[in-house]
């Protein structure tokens, strides 16, 4: 215990010794904290760009809800199904049920070009034909500014985010889609979901513009709970009428956003990466030249008794103090700068625009911390060890 | 230059605080290249496209479709010189992250609007002479090992097939080659006649028509023609270059060439952080040497000189190997294993990337050797 103690007083006082000629060093020492600073800026930079989609997607997905799509469609966007199977769909058991009957809601989604505000050019903006029931199966969507468009009308209302991010969607505006003139009447919210995103209208007259039929391409449909899902997904795969395939709402986002989300994390791991690799070295060389800087001085603690052990983990929280302002900085910067940036991109799964806001969860903070932290021990140990071993008496000679 | 040996030896003092500079450089450098290459893949091979051809989509969106019999009708256009049709088949191979682009296509018209698919007369003949005959880029071949005589099923995702099954089968007849760096080769074109008679829905319906123009100059007059054409009709089309079209698909994505700016940006602001406090340093502890050089008779301008040297040497010593790694690294192929159609590192960029190795070697260089030079003979030798 005593020998733990005393141990423990040196590593106190070597360490208080180092960190005190820190100001003597504070150019190589900032390089090195700003370098790491660096790293941990751009990862969470690209980390919060995939976050924001994540969160975006999962806003939409409500646990109790399903999705029924034709066989082999990878998306909304591929789907066909004839009105009488969105009825069986609806008739199947495990669908809750309503004031105007069960809450399955037939879908169309077909998307326009509309130029990105950004760019001035074309984007694929979903426009979602919608029935009356859609609005209890996706009960988060509600008018915000203007009124709710009328049933049997050419009018429509649009998401707050695609309003923001694509020309001629204010209200008032009109579009030419199909053969009609569609006029924007409201804006809708909808808890920050992808819906945000799309253009809503009544399916039946969307389905006449586009000369659909009966036909829609989607069954979004809430169950009595989310265990119900079995019982619903075995009742329609076994109906011979039908040639569907049932998912969780869940699990269709969560597959919606693979491909994009994967693609930017692994992208941004790798930049973050090698740049970590290049910091890595930085950090050594402060370290290494913060040894050979104070090569007397330790040679002169070790000549006085000090351990080597002490010495060696004050060159390592020297290292891991700077990285870790490093970390706090960079990550710190990038909540400053991005958190809440609202932006738009193309989900290649669904071939239509999503738009999200980038978003720095304290998750993310922790992980570039600990990116920093992990960088810092790298940086300190082969210096830290150098310390230890510095031959005492031809170091007290030294400089 | 006779000081080049000196500079050797001050360099060689620190072996590794040299060599974890060089590497710092070096992995700057890596980054940058592989940074430049995906940037391409995002541009999606808009410098590429050709100048003569346009694309004839639908208005409202290019998921809708446009009637076949248009094809008759723009080949009647003054200074059209040939119309070829395609149409997006969107199946799976395997698994949908085995993603690659397909489409129906007549053979011979496509052909010869795209000269850049190099096919043997061999393979040529043999697409002319398949029904199920289809032809693969040379990077799409590679990534799955296929070969001539292979049989490929696909799975429909948009077209289902007119028995009601989800499967079509194609025979590969044809590998094409790109006739340059940047010619996309991991597409696959099967024969539209199959598609027609195959599909159960969509009859008499294509994706989009490419064009080619005469002269290119007139593009904007004929694109207006043919839009007016078309206008109040069921279809109505949107004309437009080539590029403009490829431009406007990439910018969907978002602003990427700003992200990656501001990435590299950071890069370089660290590294040259990194090497600009090696340089002040091996200047702080030899100010006594300088100082004995002044002294020896070396002029001021002759010691910033050296000290820039050593700057520059580092500089290029790690940006070279960084470029080379980079361009290794690139050459070996994208990180999806051949799904980015276009991935390389563009000479434009190689050249702005040896500008910016001689950047970073001044600019890390440049403070301490001014301090260097500056350096008053007696006060630094009393220190």
């Amino acid at each position: 215990m005593r020998a733990l103690g005393n141990w423990l007083s040196q590593v106190a006082a070597v360490t208080r010794f180092a960190l005190a000629t820190l100001p003597q060093r504070k150019g190589a020492s900032a390089a090195a904290m700003l370098g790491i600073a660096g790293v941990v800026l751009v990862l969470v930079f690209v980390l919060s760009i995939a976050t924001g989609i994540l969160r975006t997607m999962e806003r939409s997905a409500a646990r109790e809800n399903a999705i029924v799509l034709r066989t082999g469609a990878t998306s909304e966007m591929m789907s066909g199904l004839s009105g009488e199977q969105a009825d069986l769909v609806a008739e199947a058991p495990g669908v809750a049920r309503g004031e105007k009957g069960p809450l399955a809601s037939a879908e169309l989604f077909v998307i326009i070009d509309l130029p990105k505000r950004t760019t001035g050019t074309d984007a694929n903006v979903p426009l979602r034909g919608v029935v009356t029931t859609t609005f209890e199966v996706h009960p988060a969507v509600r008018v915000v500014e203007g009124r709710m468009f009328r049933w049997g009308l050419a009018e429509v209302v649009v998401g707050v985010g695609a309003a923001r991010e694509f020309q001629g969607l204010d209200l008032g505006a009109t579009l030419d889609v199909g053969e009609a003139r569609w006029t924007v009447v409201g804006l809708f919210e909808a808890a920050g979901g992808v819906a945000e995103s799309e253009i809503w209208a009544d399916a039946a007259v969307l389905q006449a513009a586009y000369n659909r039929g009966d036909s829609y391409q989607a069954v979004y449909a809430t169950l009595t709970s989310p265990e119900a899902f079995g019982e619903f997904r075995d009742a329609l795969t076994a109906d011979p009428r039908l040639n569907v395939k049932v998912q969780r709402q869940t699990e269709y986002y969560a597959e919606q956003s693979a491909l994009l989300t994967g693609i930017i994390t692994g992208l941004g791991t790798i930049v973050a990466g090698l740049m970590g690799l290049g910091a890595v070295f930085g950090a050594l060389n402060t370290m290494y030249s913060a040894v050979s800087a104070r090569t007397r001085e330790i040679a002169t603690l070790r000549a006085l008794g000090f351990s080597s052990g002490p010495v060696v983990l004050s060159v390592l929280i020297e290292s891991m103090l700077l990285a870790a302002a490093g970390g706090l900085a960079g990550g710190g910067l990038a909540y400053l700068l991005f958190d809440g940036f609202r932006t738009a991109t193309i989900n290649w799964s669904s071939f239509s625009q999503i738009t999200f806001a980038f978003t720095v969860t304290p998750g993310l903070l922790v992980q570039g911390l600990v990116w920093a932290l992990v960088m810092g021990l790298i940086g300190g140990l082969p210096p830290a060890i150098r310390a230890a071993r510095l031959p005492i008496a031809a170091a007290l000679r030294e400089g | 230059m006779k000081f080049a040996p000196l500079v050797w030896a001050n360099l060689r003092r620190k072996k590794l605080r040299t060599l974890l500079t060089i590497l710092s450089i070096l992995v700057a450098f890596v980054l940058y290249g592989y940074l430049s290459a995906i940037r391409v893949a995002f541009n999606q091979g808009v410098e590429f496209a050709g100048l003569d051809r346009l694309v004839v989509r639908h208005k409202v969106s290019l998921i809708q479709p446009l009637p076949e019999s248009y094809k008759a009708r723009m080949e009647a256009v003054d200074g059209v010189e040939l119309v070829a049709l395609a149409t997006w088949f969107g199946g799976v191979y395997q698994r949908p992250t085995n993603f690659f682009a397909q489409m129906p296509v007549e053979p011979e018209p496509f052909l010869e609007m795209f000269p850049e698919y190099r096919l043997s007369p061999e393979e040529r003949r043999a697409w002319a002479e398949t029904r199920t005959g289809a032809i693969v880029g040379e990077k799409l071949a590679s990534r799955f090992g296929w070969e001539i005589g292979d049989r490929i099923p696909l799975q429909a995702s948009i077209w289902p097939n007119k028995d009601g099954s989800d499967t079509w089968e194609f025979d590969i007849v044809g590998i094409y080659e790109g006739a340059e760096k940047g010619t996309d080769t991991t597409q696959f074109f099967f024969r539209h006649d199959y598609f027609h008679e195959s599909r159960g829905v969509g009859s008499g319906l294509v994706g989009w028509y490419w064009l080619r123009v005469a002269d290119p100059d007139r593009s904007a007059q004929i694109a207006a023609r043919i839009d007016g054409m078309f206008a109040n009709s069921s279809a109505e089309t949107k004309t437009e270059p080539e590029n403009a079209f490829i431009q406007g698909f990439a910018n969907q994505v978002g602003n990427v060439g700003a992200i990656l700016t501001g990435i590299l940006a950071a890069v370089f602001f660290t590294i040259l952080l990194v090497a600009g406090n090696t340089m002040a340093q091996a200047v702080r502890e030899r100010t006594a040497e300088l100082a004995a050089l002044k002294a020896i008779g070396f002029t001021a301008r002759g010691v910033l000189g050296l000290v820039l040297g050593e700057s520059l040497l580092l500089a290029a010593t790690g940006g070279a190997l960084g470029l080379s790694l980079a361009w290794w690294l690139i050459s070996r192929g994208d990180p999806t294993n051949g799904a980015l159609p276009f991935f390389f590192f563009p000479a434009d960029d190689l050249l702005l990337g040896v500008a910016l190795v001689l950047f970073v070697g001044l600019a890390a260089g440049i403070l301490p050797a001014l301090q260097a030079g500056r350096l008053a003979i007696a006060d630094a030798l009393r220190r």
